[in-house]
């Protein structure tokens, strides 16, 4: 069963320093392909850490891999992950008049990948 | 090569005043004559000028910038299209570069100023000057409010001083020292507002703004810049501050001082109520002090954008306005704001402004002390200077104008007086060139003698002076003509003027440990490289 | 060739995020900096990972090239373009993104960088209200309270803390950290929260509510207490801010993309600017977007001083017309507009939204950049070229706005954007005959 769930994509240590190394090189994929959840969220989706979960929206869907965070540091009902290709797949091409698209805080489904 | 021929010239550092003669220009000066192959122009009808210089106007660098950011509708109402082989660019009151330097080309100028300007953003200002086409320029760095020299003249450390300042306007590449409300920008970054007058203490400092008028002037005048501190008094547009501009003056007597945008500096009565005109105390002060120059800073009526140094003022203005605002304190140095502003002919205080301006126009009796400014963009653009050539040249048109304006206002004023005085083009070609090019000790500037620089300016005569100004039909610039029947004709990238004042080397150690204290970038990395000169000309100072 | 002396390079730049630090000591053993003391982790990556790589010249559909044959390539696609985009440079020089800007008017181009995904909304905000705000060497002099809105500087700017706003000491903080209060609001618990004495939560997409709540606030008009259900911060909390934020002597705060990339937009730039102006009346407070890569604020700078505008500019009427939504790269990709692309320094194909990559990959583009990424992938033409600060030197300006010179460590056989670009620009006039 998909849940709906918020999606932070945002800058992180490990992708800043990964794509020095180069942005088709295996960390900086890794890196940029890891989301991170709530442990209770996790729990009650069935997935355990690594496991791979597909997130989508009306644009587009991405498969990634399941990080535990307790929910003190993340609340429950969001995720983040570093932005990057993967993240660029669920974000719409709609702006506003701004030039800038909803980029963070938008809504995802998020399912166990079987 | 060129000679132009037929003419009406008007040298008046050379007295020519009007005389048909030819003038003859090779590798990018004046000089006395060419062969007969030469390519010549025919200039009857017309009058010959050199190239027009703008000691103080506000064209370049971070705060300048900032303001184009902030006003994208002033921009959208008057693009400036690509012609031919230049650039395109946005026009209103604060335009893009290149717009900037081809509209002043437009009018007939080649030598413009960038009045203010923080040496920790000079890479910035020659970045934009570089971008700046046709026109030679500079900038002056602000130092008014700098906070090793405050703590150097507390010290009384004059030495230190002089070669304090001479490192910094070597390591900016800047023009001169320019001061602006002294202490009072510093006061209101420590969140205390302003200084209120010229001998209030500089909290933190324990010195007055007088003491730091007073030690830069003399630094500069022992390094011998070519043109002296130029300085905007405190308490800018305040009722009453003529005071504080008469004793600022006063402490500078005998010594070379520039004193800004006096128009702004001229008003009567109280503190917070409506301001008078005090016009004429200030004529009659620079009458009896010709050591003491300015230019007068005209209001013009409509669109402005407010740009200073005097980041206090600023906030002042924002409060008028009710409108945007930015303010940028610049480390240890200066501040900064801006206010987009529209000059109103039915607001009592801003027709008074206006008035102040023309009466310092005329009654001014001697041309080469007080040179034609609008402060731009601050009392309107530069794009105002022919219709403000009118308005000195034209009796009736001005009269008509008069009555246009908040009458309370003009009858602070002697303009309902029928005043007889029209500048003639002598006059005007001294306000607009001759007289700022001598404020700036540009020697090679504002003439056409020989060994000038081939900045020329051909207008053809007409009974509309704002016509005859706004459109020239020939500019040339270091030799090349730039305009021809009006149309420009070729491209040309104009050069930096600086000067390198001499300091002793060991004030680094004063310095340095200063930046390494309360900068947040290297001393080695601040003094601006010879690679950002380009075409440049070290302008030598007086000793 | 290579030069294996050992070398110490000091007072060299990072120009990897918009911290943009210049007391780094490089040391350079060949085409290698093998230490770089002072910097962050990010930093030290950058430096590490420069080195310079076998790879061609250029590619133009997959073959290899030389740089001049590419450049005839590039100016042919350019000059037969009919609504062209220029896109980029926020990691490149001021020299490089001046060239950029001339091919976009020369060519009738629309010119637009990496600030519209990033603090464009910012731009626009400050168009609306304006900005009091200071250079960082002010803030670490002067600043008693320290406010990170929307931004995880920990990991996205490291050394802000440390080197401009939290534990250097200053003129009228003598004890560094100890003379700051540090607050963090965020809607997550980032590694920031760390620094922070007071971190408050607040609910996503409720940033706006909260920051007019807070001008509410200052200015002493009444909240209703529902904002505490709006944004998960209770009125306790936010009175306190406020108290502190109208005694202190000088308050700043500093602003991510937490406000710039969520629901309003620039209206929470907008209102975050507007609170840091009305806060002047009490005190001294400044504002400050939190600028992300190395030469973005050079890139503003750049486009304002030649157009008049920060970004999303339009050339194609022979003038400069600005209009984010209409001019801004996405949306120019997303709406299948653009006919051609030329992009520096920058990887819209791995960051932009989906339908704006899918355009991307059906019109001719060319690429500047000194690694390879998913758009030099895409491209048409790529050029390798060297990397600036480490290869090169120029200008860049810090997200404060002071320009600092940089000093590259070692040469790179590749040439440089500004080279290149000048070289594009030179040809294209003359296919465009705009030559004299």
């Amino acid at each position: 069963m998909a849940e709906t769930m918020l999606l932070i994509p945002g800058r992180t240590s490990k992708q800043g320093t990964s794509l020095n190394a180069g942005k088709l090189g295996a960390e900086y994929i890794e890196v940029t392909t890891t989301v991170e959840i709530n442990s209770d969220d996790m729990a009650r989706l069935g997935v355990k850490e690594g496991d791979a979960v597909r997130l989508s929206t009306e644009v587009g869907e991405c498969v990634v891999k399941c990080k535990a965070r307790k929910p003190s540091d993340l609340p429950a009902g969001m995720l983040f992950m570093a932005y990057g290709p993967a993240s660029s797949q669920l974000v719409g091409g709609e702006t506003q008049g701004t030039g800038m698209p909803l980029s963070k805080s938008f809504d995802v489904q998020v399912e166990r990948v079987a | 090569m060129l000679r132009i021929v037929n003419g009406r010239v008007y040298d008046p550092a050379n007295n020519i005043d009007g005389e048909i003669r030819d003038i003859c220009v090779s590798d990018g000066k004046i000089v006395a004559d060419v062969p007969p192959e030469a390519r010549s122009i025919d200039a009857r009808g017309m009058v010959v000028m050199p190239g027009g210089v703008d000691m103080h106007a506000h064209i370049a660098g971070p705060k300048v910038n900032l303001a184009r950011k902030l006003i994208p509708e002033d921009h959208r109402r008057d693009p400036h299209p690509r012609v031919g082989l230049m650039r395109s660019g946005a026009g209103g009151s604060v335009p893009s570069t290149f717009a900037t330097g081809y509209r002043y080309a437009m009018l007939g100028y080649t030598t413009v100023m960038e009045a203010a300007a923080p040496a920790l953003g000079a890479r910035h200002v020659i970045e934009e000057l570089h971008d700046t086409p046709i026109i030679d320029k500079g900038f002056y760095a602000l130092m008014g409010n700098n906070v090793l020299l405050m703590r150097l003249i507390k010290e009384g450390r004059k030495d230190a001083v002089r070669n304090t300042l001479a490192w910094w306007l070597n390591a900016a590449k800047a023009y001169t020292a320019k001061i602006v409300n002294p202490g009072g920008v510093e006061m209101w970054k420590s969140g205390s507002n302003n200084v209120t007058d010229q001998n209030s203490t500089i909290e933190s400092f324990g010195i007055t703004p007088l003491q730091v008028v007073d030690a830069l002037s003399l630094a500069v005048d022992e390094l011998g810049l070519p043109h002296p501190t130029h300085i905007h008094c405190n308490n800018l547009g305040h009722s009453g501050n003529y005071t504080t501009t008469l004793e600022t003056m006063r402490v500078l007597q005998g010594r070379r001082a520039h004193i800004t945008h006096i128009q702004f500096h001229c008003y009567g009565g109280k503190l917070g109520g409506k301001p008078t005109s005090k016009a004429a105390e200030i004529i009659e002060y620079l009458k009896n002090h010709p050591e003491t120059t300015a230019d007068v800073g005209q209001v013009m009526f409509g669109d402005a954008v407010t740009m200073t140094a005097d980041a206090p003022l600023s906030y002042m203005l924002h409060k008028l306005s009710g409108g945007k605002w930015v303010n940028a304190d610049v480390e240890n140095e200066t501040g900064c704001g801006i206010v987009p502003f529209v000059y109103q002919d039915s607001n009592y205080v801003h027709a008074l402004q206006w008035g102040i301006g023309l009466e310092l126009f005329l009654l001014n009796q001697n041309p080469w002390q007080l040179a034609l400014s609008t402060d731009h963009p601050n009392g309107g653009s530069f794009m105002n200077y022919p219709r403000l050539i009118k308005l000195l040249m034209d009796r009736d048109f001005r009269n008509q104008e008069i009555k246009k304006v908040n009458q309370a206002a003009m009858k602070k004023t002697v303009l309902l007086d029928d005043l007889q005085r029209e500048y003639t083009l002598r006059e005007i070609a001294i306000v607009t060139r001759a007289g700022p090019a001598r404020l700036l000790g540009l020697k090679n500037k504002g003439h056409l003698g020989a060994g000038a620089d081939a900045d020329i300016t051909i207008y053809e005569e007409q009974a509309d002076k704002e016509a005859m100004f706004s459109t020239p039909r020939y500019v040339v610039k270091s030799g090349k003509i730039i305009i021809e029947d009006g149309e420009f004709r070729a491209d040309h990238g104009g050069r930096l003027l600086h000067v390198m004042p001499a300091y002793d080397p060991q004030i680094e150690e004063v310095i340095k440990p200063f930046f390494d204290d309360f900068y947040s970038i290297q001393f080695e990395n601040y003094a601006v490289g010879d690679e950002y000169l380009h075409e440049h000309e070290i302008v030598p100072t007086l000793r | 060739m290579e030069n294996t002396d050992k070398r110490i390079i000091e007072n060299a730049t990072c120009t990897f995020c918009g911290c943009v630090c210049d007391d780094m000591i490089l040391t350079v053993e060949g085409n290698h900096i093998t230490q770089a003391k002072n910097a962050c982790v990010l930093g030290k990556a950058w430096f590490s990972e420069h080195t310079v790589e076998q790879r061609p010249f250029a590619l133009i559909d997959g073959r290899e090239a030389g740089t001049d044959e590419a450049v005839e390539a590039a100016a042919q696609v350019l000059a037969n373009a009919r609504f062209p985009v220029v896109y980029g440079l926020s990691d490149t020089t001021c020299e490089a993104q001046r060239q950029a800007v001339a091919i976009a008017d020369y060519i009738g181009a629309s010119i637009d960088t990496t600030t519209s995904v990033c603090h464009g909304p910012s731009g626009m905000a400050f168009q609306g209200a304006g900005e009091s705000t200071a250079t960082l060497g002010e803030v670490r002099n002067r600043a008693d309270l320290v406010i990170y809105w929307g931004g995880n500087p920990a990991e996205s700017h490291p050394r802000h803390f440390t080197r401009y706003s939290v534990t250097p000491k200053g003129m009228y903080v003598p004890n560094g950290r100890k003379d700051r209060t540090v607050v963090l609001v965020d809607v997550r618990q980032t590694p920031s929260a760390k620094v922070a004495d007071i971190f408050l939560q607040v609910k996503p997409r409720a940033d706006f509510e909260m920051l007019w709540a807070l001008r509410a606030l200052v200015k002493g008009k009444p909240v209703d207490p529902s904002i505490e259900e709006i944004t998960g911060v209770s009125l306790h909390a936010m009175k306190d801010l406020v108290q502190r934020m109208k005694s202190c002597r000088f308050g700043v705060l500093f602003f991510g993309m937490g406000l710039t990339m969520t629901r309003g937009r620039h209206y929470n730039s907008g209102a975050l600017l507007a609170l840091a102006t009305d806060l002047n009346e009490f005190t001294h407070f400044v504002a400050k977007p939190v600028r992300g890569h190395g030469n973005v604020t050079g890139a503003d700078n750049v486009v304002s001083w030649q157009t008049g505008y920060p970004f999303a500019v339009n050339f194609s009427r022979g003038f400069p017309r600005f209009n984010p939504g209409e001019f801004t790269t996405v949306d120019l990709l997303a709406r299948a507009e653009a006919d051609a692309a030329l992009i520096i320094a920058s990887d819209p194909a791995s960051n932009f939204p989906k339908a704006a990559i899918e355009h991307l990959k059906r019109i001719p583009t060319i690429v500047l950049d000194p690694k390879t990424t998913v758009t030099t992938s895409v491209a048409k033409i790529s050029f390798t070229t060297a990397t600036y600060g480490i290869n090169t030197g120029g200008t860049v300006y810090r997200m404060d706005d002071v320009p600092i010179s940089l000093r590259p460590a070692f040469p790179s056989p590749y040439p440089s954007d500004e080279t290149v670009l000048r070289a594009i620009k030179d040809r294209v006039r003359q296919l465009l005959g705009q030559t004299a």
